[in-house]
């Protein structure tokens, strides 16, 4: 067995609404191996992007434990906190509105060195920044450039650098190419696999389209209003989804691709609000197979095949 | 000839756009031709020109800073671009209607959803008011929302829903053409897969051309029957969306395809297209794709290649192929 590096245990985030609490995050458990990438799926809404943060402790947890290296990090104080963030970091989705932009490329990437005093000299820090921006292809004419003055592919190599500036071992990676058009996408994606296999880096990809989720992870969770509802190898997940709403996820996605022939399930209606959503499974408005007894509880994840979890009462 | 067989006809469509000293080559010499019926699919990355050519269509170019330096729009065998202002007013709406990208913006917020739809009807229709409230609310059943519903405003509606209005308000003066511009991006994959299924359909129920703008090869492939890639201002391949997605000959087209993550597959390293789109106000010589191009030839930076037929009704500009 590989070790975890991350466990997540009953992680909990609502958040207080003036329509009622906001169940954002509902019970999370899963674990990251080392030297994995895990993939969070789903729609807007489902918590994804919450989960991510609240693992950081961006979002403090309302419940539940996030274990790293075998401590709860839930349980630490702020300067405890600042020391284990140097090796979990995060990038954001949109490469325009998580640069400063008064900052220019060095100082963006220079800022997580100077707020952890990683170097004592100013030459150490500037070859650090050099060196950042030349392992994620950043030319070095671009060290005194402002974020607008680059493209969107170029703005999230930034983000990208600040986060391994100081060489985390755990990255979420929250949407990091949904902003961009798919031929610099591509380039991206290629960066983050590159980068994973020379440093060894743990990820958790969030993002909402699938194609690019199969593409990097090796295990793949499913989820829908702040729940799990499906957790197996992502292999697994796309030739024999077994939850109705990844089922239904799956056909969705255009295939560029013409004289395919496949099954297209059409789900009715939105997604649910998840303030005060009623109890029972979540997907049961929408569900093609719904029944009565669905509506009593919430179905547990449940290890229906080898390393293959379903919240499902049908199965 | 062409224009009576076709529905739309583009023929050397030049649009500029002027910023400070700069030329921005949006839209350079576009042909383009769509029958009745059709849905074309019109694809290319950000900046690529989609847009303006709707616009450019549509009478729509703000100008200032945007000109339509040259070319015809041929629609029902008239040029558009020769169409005084009053007239494109008459055209707009009702012969030509737009679905917009973005549900949450495009929508009136201060006005029912009724009453959208009711004062598209009521330009091009001399009906009462009562009339046109009541055919909108026959719309928004058309597309799936209760009639009830006609009193609401757009921030009472899911995203889904929004652009289901957006969908009533372009057909409900049943229009020969509608552009939609990216008219799924905002939405998640579920609801995009059920917009989608209801464009597909009312476009058979009222028979309706379509251009379809998107970045997204999996919808193309979806509902459109041809397909046009636009790469600089400009469309490189022109075909039946059969031919293209079985033999894409463009070498940009086929970096397109294989920079796109494939789910039946698994690959480590996706092929990429080097460098980045070119500065639209400093367009490269000859192919605008050339210093990009995997198999550029020298004479690719000299000549701008023809529009070349390498099998009916499959059309590339590639010196691969002349």
């Amino acid at each position: 067995m590989e070790e975890n590096l991350l466990e997540v245990k009953n992680l909990k985030k609502y958040f207080k609404t003036k329509k009622g609490l906001l169940y954002a995050v509902d019970d999370l458990n899963f674990t990251i191996k080392k030297g994995e990438t895990l993939g969070l799926v789903g729609e807007s809404g489902c918590g994804k992007s919450t989960a991510g943060r609240a693992i950081l402790r961006l979002h403090e947890p309302t419940s539940g434990h996030v274990i790293y290296e075998g401590k709860d990090i839930t349980k630490y104080n702020s300067s405890e906190l600042k020391n284990i963030r140097k090796k979990m970091q995060i990038v954001f989705q949109d490469p325009y509105s998580s640069l400063n932009p008064r900052l220019s490329v060095s100082e963006i990437i220079a800022e997580p060195l100077y707020v952890n005093k990683i170097y004592k000299s100013k030459i150490e820090n500037e070859n650090r920044i050099r060196e950042v921006m030349d392992i994620v292809g950043l030319e070095e004419r671009l060290i005194n450039s402002y974020p607008h003055e680059l493209d969107g592919g170029r703005r999230q190599r930034i983000g990208i650098a600040r986060a391994i500036s100081l060489q985390p071992e755990f990255i979420v990676m929250d949407e990091p190419v949904s902003a961009l058009d798919v031929c610099i996408q591509a380039q991206i994606l290629n960066l983050m696999n590159e980068l994973q296999e020379k440093f060894g880096l743990t990820y958790l990809f969030i993002s909402h389209n699938l194609s690019v989720v199969k593409h990097v992870s090796d295990r793949i969770a499913v989820m829908y209003l702040g729940r799990i509802v499906e957790l197996a190898e992502s292999d697994k997940i796309f030739k024999k989804p077994l939850h109705p709403y990844t089922q239904a996820l799956l056909s969705a996605i255009p295939i560029p691709k013409v004289n395919i022939s496949r099954e297209k399930i059409i789900l009715e209606g939105d997604v649910p609000s998840p303030i005060n959503p009623p109890p029972g499974c979540r997907f049961y408005g929408r569900c093609r197979f719904r029944q009565n007894e669905c509506k009593k509880e919430i179905p547990e994840l449940r290890e229906i095949d080898e390393n293959h979890f379903v919240a499902c009462r049908l199965l | 000839m062409n224009d009576q067989k076709n529905l739309l006809s583009i023929k050397n469509l030049t649009i500029h756009y002027k910023t400070g000293g700069n030329i921005v080559h949006a839209v350079d010499n576009l042909d383009l031709d769509l029958g009745h019926g059709e849905t074309l699919g019109f694809v290319g990355e950000t900046g690529a020109g989609k847009t303006t050519t709707a616009l450019g269509i549509m009478g729509l170019i703000p100008n200032p800073p945007g000109k339509i330096i040259n070319g015809q729009v041929f629609f029902k065998g008239e040029d558009l671009l020769k169409k005084k202002h009053k007239e494109m007013r008459s055209i707009r709406g009702k012969e030509i209607a737009m679905i917009f990208q973005d549900p949450m913006t495009s929508l009136d917020p201060v006005m029912n959803v009724g009453d959208q739809i009711a004062e598209m009807i009521r330009i091009h229709e001399q009906i009462t008011k009562d009339k046109a409230l009541e055919k909108a609310e026959v719309m928004l059943e058309t597309v799936g929302i209760r009639k009830d519903r006609s009193k609401d405003y757009p921030h009472q509606f899911s995203g889904g829903m929004k652009q289901r209005v957006g969908i009533a308000i372009a057909l409900a003066c049943n229009p020969k053409l509608i552009i939609a511009d990216e008219p799924t991006t905002a939405l998640d994959v579920t609801i995009q897969a059920q917009v989608l299924e209801l464009m597909k359909s009312l476009k058979e129920k009222y028979d309706t051309s379509m251009i379809l703008i998107t970045h997204d090869l999996g919808i193309v492939a979806e509902i459109c029957d041809k397909v046009a890639i636009m790469y600089a201002g400009n469309v490189v391949e022109y075909s039946d969306k059969n031919s293209l997605y079985l033999n894409p000959l463009h070498p940009y087209t086929n970096g397109l395809f294989q920079s796109i993550p494939d789910i039946e597959k698994d690959v480590d390293k996706l092929n990429t297209i080097k460098g980045l789109a070119p500065d639209p106000t400093n367009l490269p010589k000859g192919c605008t794709f050339h210093p990009r191009c995997p198999k550029a030839l020298p004479v690719c930076s000299e000549k701008k290649p023809d529009n070349v037929m390498v099998e009916p009704n499959h059309y590339v500009k590639c010196f691969l192929y002349n």
